[in-house]
């Protein structure tokens, strides 16, 4: 209803030697280092079970890290303070709804808990359905929601305490293919105009380089890489990263340049005359997708070679074709490994 | 056309059980009522029996209910933390405790009244008091209440639930009193129904710890059969139906509402 005041001020987080094992012995986090700037949208995105969801649940206060671990909002301690204490707003995977109430009460819940005046909160309730779009299914119970709607509760709920911080839990993925593009687009949205400290948990690469600002890789309970959505897309530091963002080629040829091996994705390859080309290889499938065509290429090597190619003509099953990879977007990923995972 | 002929079969059976089952009730509950049942229903009708039954039974009527409602309190208080923290731990210890807090099911009732007395017998005050009934009504009513809290408990999900409300800022005591007990109120409500019902009935235990001023009902109920006349002990038995059925009913309610409840929201979930 009314447009926001002045923007809060913005929360950093800062995550100091944060490592988690559970009671029964699983290292579900090895010692992790994080810097959240105010204002800043960081994705933690990797495989199920490779401890992006705990980290995120340390920075809530639903886990404490081990011994050493700590936890730095603006640079205050809060490793100690369990979740009610620290003023994050959480949208969890499952929603955590509370189905005893209605629509409005399940907003009005964090303000009621905090003895706001009812007035007060009537005009936040209103304001936040007002901008989720879900005015009227106030009086709404949570079991005759859609999942769409659904979360659009759950997130009008945990930003109407206004958090220091907003953390969702892989928010999107409980919902079909269209409607997570859609809400994708609506939390993008959202989370720019609140200009909110937000930290995003998913599997989705395509949503962790829709959201982020800058995309934490993680594998085995370690960061993989940090950075920009580009960086982490055009200079991955190892194949963990290259494979899990995107596509990856790795073609046993020895390039004009000396190295062993042809590092490159689908569309940075063009289609030659032979005797210009790196490699070549038979077609064992052709995709047509309208903008361009998706090729699977038999090649030098064991792996099939994956090409997007923006030629017209048709490819035909057993076609032979000849591949170069444009220089200067080949990938090297000894050099990016040497040089390390400094964010 | 052979399924006209099994399906009759079948309803003649079904109504022959039914028969067999009800027609013994009916006739004892009509014997309570009628003047004289050697001469039968044409005796005529009377509520004198019931009348007399009051004047005879009303303590044990009164009694029954004090300890169904105490038991009803304490099951409460014990069994509803002790549901919520097995929830909470998991693991085998909270199995084991589980189990352990069943065992009275499976125990004789007989049996566990003889350990009561062997172990309390000596203390004279709580032997003769109606408390020594209390507390074998709530050793036998209590793994009914921790179980139908604790289905619940796991069937909402309500450590989320939990997390939600602690993610808004809620204390410990509020998302106990704001989203874990309504939410587990199905399953309270029907562990309470279940509670009080077993407790009004119980005979077994209750025939051990009883004394001549401590009488329940059911106890009551034994004792007119063997020393009364025919048609107040009917009497009784009717006004024992008047009490326990509006009970049993309610159960079945509560259970057909959330038999029902449960499918809807799975349909509308995506």
């Amino acid at each position: 209803m009314t447009p926001r005041e002045t923007p809060p001020e913005t929360t950093a987080v800062t995550l100091r030697a944060c490592a988690k094992t559970f009671p029964d012995g699983t290292r579900a986090l090895r010692p992790i280092d994080l810097e959240v700037t105010g204002g800043e949208t960081v994705v933690f995105l990797g495989p199920s079970g490779c401890g992006k969801t705990t980290l995120l649940r340390l920075i809530a206060g639903l886990e404490r890290p081990d011994p050493g671990g700590r936890v730095l909002f603006n640079g205050e301690d809060v490793t100690a303070r369990p979740i009610e204490k620290r003023n994050v707003g959480m949208v969890f995977q499952s929603y955590a709804l509370f189905p005893n109430m209605t629509v409005r009460d399940n907003i009005a819940y964090g303000l009621k808990v905090r003895r706001v005046a009812r007035a007060e909160i009537d005009a936040r309730v209103t304001e936040m359905m007002d901008m989720m779009h879900i005015g009227d299914l106030a009086a709404r119970r949570v079991d005759q929601l859609s999942g769409g709607q659904r979360q659009r509760v759950a997130l009008a709920r945990a930003i109407a305490v206004r958090p220091r911080v907003l953390l969702l839990d892989e928010p999107l993925t409980a919902l079909d293919a269209l409607l997570r593009e859609r809400l994708r687009v609506e939390i993008d949205g959202l989370l720019r105009r609140l200009g909110i400290t937000a930290i995003y948990v998913t599997h989705d690469q395509a949503e962790a380089m829709a959201l982020g600002d800058r995309i934490v890789v993680m594998s085995h309970g370690a960061i993989a890489q940090i950075g920009p959505p580009r960086e982490i897309y055009h200079r991955p530091v190892n194949a963990f990263v290259a494979d899990f963002i995107g596509t990856i080629n790795r073609v046993p040829c020895a390039g004009s340049d000396g190295d062993p091996e042809l590092v490159f994705r689908p569309e940075d390859a063009d289609i030659v005359a032979p005797h210009e080309a790196d490699f070549s290889g038979t077609v064992t499938a052709a995709f047509f997708l309208g903008d361009r065509t998706r090729l699977i290429l038999a090649g030098p090597g064991e792996t099939p070679v994956v090409l997007d190619t923006r030629e017209r003509t048709a490819f035909d099953h057993g076609q032979s074709v000849a591949v170069r990879v444009r220089p200067d977007v080949r990938m090297d990923l000894a050099a990016m490994a040497e040089a390390g995972t400094a964010p | 056309m052979r399924k006209p002929v099994t399906f009759t079969l079948q309803l003649a059976f079904t109504l022959l059980v039914c028969a067999f089952l009800l027609v013994p009730v009916i006739l004892s509950m009509l014997a309570g009522v009628t003047a004289n049942f050697f001469q039968g229903l044409g005796s005529g009708l009377t509520l004198r029996w019931i009348g007399e039954v009051w004047g005879l039974y009303a303590d044990t009527i009164f009694l029954s209910l004090l300890i169904a409602g105490s038991c009803l309190i304490v099951t409460l208080v014990i069994g509803v933390p002790a549901a919520y923290v097995l929830a909470r731990q998991g693991g085998r210890l909270a199995r084991i405790i589980e189990e352990t807090i069943v065992l009275p099911i499976a125990v004789p009732g007989l049996a566990i009244a003889l350990a009561l007395i062997v172990t309390y017998g000596g203390i004279r005050e709580f032997r003769i008091s109606w408390a020594f009934i209390l507390v074998g009504h709530v050793l036998y009513t209590l793994p009914f209440m921790v179980r139908s809290v604790l289905a619940v408990l796991s069937s909402i999900r309500f450590r989320e639930l939990e997390e939600g409300a602690a993610s808004l800022g809620a204390s410990f005591w509020q998302r106990l009193w704001t989203v874990v007990l309504p939410n587990a109120r199905p399953g309270i409500l029907a562990g309470s129904l279940m509670v009080v019902t077993l407790s009004v009935g119980e005979f077994n235990l209750t025939w051990m710890l009883h004394t001549p001023m401590t009488k329940t009902l059911p106890v009551g109920l034994a004792d007119s059969y063997a020393s009364m006349r025919l048609e107040v002990a009917s009497a009784y038995t009717l006004v024992f139906f008047i009490m326990i059925m509006p009970l049993l009913a309610a159960m079945q309610m509560l259970g057909r509402e959330r038999r029902v409840r449960q499918p809807q929201n799975t349909s509308t979930r995506p």
